[in-house]
């Protein structure tokens, strides 16, 4: 009975939908792999995905402008960031706990706008999928990777992007030198509050981005809680990936294809639960955790506040 | 400040009980500007937040009601907290103790009372424990962050509660109707934690408080809580005296969760008398397991100061619920809220260590979070 429904179009859809569900893990973790490269741990990804998601798609239900609704998202995500930067490294808040605040800020504020502004689950036309010339016409390759829309390419993009921020740039030394060392870097001028200022603002925006492309990119509507822990696992990713943008890119492709697996059984009704299936990928990242965690050691000084002459 | 408070340590000491309140009067300060966005009266709305919480018999009572999960979670993290883990999985370890005792409920509609409480209070108790233990373990002996691991957990619980609430432990009657409401049968009226004075007050309220107290008594004047403070405040220094450091990691976890298990059974026994779900976990828990944390550092991490801080936050939570209804403002407003009330509550400890009074003898227990335990494994 399986390997009837397992046809070959069928590998090829879920390989796709894998590709594409991979965008919003994609930009959430890597914003925030550079956020922990600085040493500072933002819980509240899932609360800044769904305000994001939530300016974004109703700027867009509004206007019919996907660029103006991606604009809304990238601004709520970066004054989000700033008042991640103000409680975590300002006022030295305990990161774990503020992070939950943001994360139920998010939560109720986006519902509740949500139902002040539009009461009904609407859709929206989201970003069309642009098939890329010659590519897009390879047998199976070009159905699972060359068809996808504007921001699934972009997520993709910034992995050897934010990669080389990190590892070959002047910035990204000042980043990691932050995140291991505070003490050192602000003795050699670095300002450690600029940079983690930066930092926080930075995956503000990509965590805005990434619910603005669950809201106008993947799925075109807006429901309470609609990133239903993503964001959470995207800082789960972080860990997984070893706090490097290509780990991060492994880790969310895994996930990604988990979870078409997932909404492939769902749809075709399998003699599993939907409760049990959703369930999975939590699991899943409990146990990638203790296989990553292993191998990699965090940056020294994550989480932790910086005190200059403490 | 700083100047003022070495001059007159008392005023410091005043200043850092006041200063939850203050955090918490400015994030509803925060709100009342997005109720005037909203169009709202926010003193109309706030007067209605004091009645609905101080007001009368009732709003008091049901105050204490909202209060007993908070404190018991409160309780459990204090112990957390002291042994150097920060212990987010509430929400979790809340749902599946709740689940365990309704287990109880169900299985032995016919036996007594006194029989059944005690053992669904227990199962409560452990299911939350084996919660919280599988974050430690992962944490002691495999590195693994609790924070993410716990977050985690509270997922795997709401999704095996929504399983079981609409599949296996669902009300026949429910099964029956057309709406299938997620939700498990009343249990016995025999079952019922009794109820104080005629209001919606139980006997749960009176175990919280004694559990606060038996806390107090565990970590200050037993071996075991010697040794779980002395892992959080620091693990090195333990691991030399000869205390095996992973070990009271587990405990401290195991335990945090295990007063979350417990405060999801007097829930289940005490308030709703059944079990139900809307699918995610606040729809149970009402957020019982996150704002827990937020009590605990209320009460500066110390159990019987958790007992007059879960009274204030659940008077702000019952009084909330009230100022939604009668202001017909979405109850999404509340969450928000409770955010904010998070976020300016755990941002405030930063004017605790900034103008602490540089006197030996008067300065704040540097609080134990977030230990280096990968490096003492």
């Amino acid at each position: 009975m399986i390997s009837d429904l397992f046809t070959m179009t069928v590998f090829v859809g879920i390989l796709a939908s894998g590709i594409r569900l991979a965008t919003p893990y994609l930009f959430a973790a890597i914003g925030e792999t550079i956020g922990q490269k600085s040493g500072v741990l933002n819980l509240g990804v899932e609360g800044i995905m769904l305000l994001g998601a939530f300016a974004s798609f109703y700027v867009t239900f509004t206007t019919n402008n996907l660029g103006l609704g991606l604009l809304a998202a990238i601004i709520v995500g970066a004054v989000l960031g700033l008042m991640v930067a103000f409680v975590n490294v300002t006022l030295k808040a305990e990161q774990g706990i503020s992070g939950i605040g943001f994360y139920l800020f998010g939560l109720g504020i986006s519902e509740l706008l949500f139902q002040i502004t539009m009461g009904t689950v609407e859709t929206v036309s989201g970003f069309p999928p642009i098939y890329i010339p010659i590519l897009s016409d390879l047998p199976v390759v070009g159905d699972i990777l060359f068809r996808h829309n504007l921001l699934v390419y972009t997520a993709f993009f910034l992995v050897p992007v934010s990669w080389f921020l990190l590892n070959k740039t002047t910035l990204g030394l000042k980043i990691r030198a932050v995140g291991e060392n505070p003490e050192a870097a602000d003795t050699m001028g670095v300002s450690v509050t600029g940079i983690r200022y930066f930092t926080c603002i930075l995956g503000g925006v990509f965590s805005g981005v990434a619910g603005a492309s669950l809201s106008i990119a993947l799925l075109n509507v807006f429901q309470q809680n609609l990133t239903s822990g993503q964001g959470f696992i995207a800082v789960a990713l972080v860990y997984f990936g070893g706090w490097r943008p290509f780990g991060v890119l492994i880790g969310s492709l895994i996930f990604s294809l988990v979870n078409a697996l997932q909404l492939w059984v769902q749809i075709k009704s399998l003699p599993i639960p939907s409760d049990i299936a959703i369930m999975m990928p939590y699991v899943l990242t409990i146990l990638a955790l203790v296989i990553a965690v292993q191998r990699v050691r965090p940056p020294s000084a994550l989480a932790k506040p910086f005190e200059r002459g403490g | 400040m700083q100047a003022i408070f070495n001059k007159y340590p008392r005023l410091w000491r005043v200043f850092n009980l006041l200063l939850p309140f203050l955090a918490t009067l400015a994030a509803l300060a925060v709100g009342a500007v997005m109720l005037i966005l909203l169009g709202e009266n926010p003193l109309a709305a706030y007067s209605a937040l004091m009645e609905g919480a101080l007001g009368s018999t009732n709003a008091l009572a049901d105050t204490l009601v909202k209060a007993t999960p908070l404190l018991l979670v409160a309780v459990g993290i204090c112990i957390a907290f002291r042994g150097g883990v920060l212990n987010i999985g509430g929400e979790g370890q809340l749902v599946v103790g709740a689940l365990a005792s309704t287990v109880v409920g169900l299985a032995f509609p016919d036996a007594a009372g006194v029989v059944v409480i005690p053992l669904a209070l227990l199962c409560g108790f452990l299911a939350g424990a084996v919660w919280g233990a599988i974050p430690g373990l992962l944490k002691a002996y495999f590195n693994v962050n609790e924070i993410l691991s716990t977050i985690m957990m509270n997922a795997i619980a709401v999704q095996g509660m929504n399983y079981l609430l609409r599949a296996p432990l669902i009300d026949p009657v429910q099964l029956e109707s057309a709406s299938r409401i997620p939700q498990t049968a009343r249990l016995a009226i025999a079952f019922d934690l009794p109820r104080l004075i005629p209001t919606r007050l139980h006997l749960g309220t009176g175990l919280a408080i004694l559990a606060a107290i038996l806390v107090y008594i565990f970590l200050w004047r037993t071996v075991i809580g010697y040794r779980i403070r002395a892992v959080g405040l620091n693990p090195h220094a333990s691991r030399y005296a000869g205390i095996n450091v992973p070990r009271y990691i587990v405990l401290a976890l195991l335990l945090s969760g295990a007063f979350a298990g417990l405060a999801g059974a007097v829930q289940v026994y005490g308030l709703h008398h059944r079990m139900f779900t809307d699918g995610s976990a606040t729809g149970f828990t009402g957020s019982a397991g996150f704002n827990g944390i937020v009590v605990a550092l209320f009460g500066n991490l110390h159990p019987l100061g958790a007992i007059p801080a879960s009274f204030l936050f659940g008077a702000l939570l019952v009084g909330a619920n009230k100022l939604q209804r009668v202001m017909q403002v979405p109850s999404a407003f509340i969450i928000g809220l409770n955010g904010l009330v998070v976020v300016f509550v755990v941002s405030s400890e930063y004017f605790k260590r900034r103008w602490a009074v540089r006197r030996e003898t008067e300065t704040i227990e540097k609080v134990p979070i977030a230990c280096e335990a990968e490096e003492m494994t």
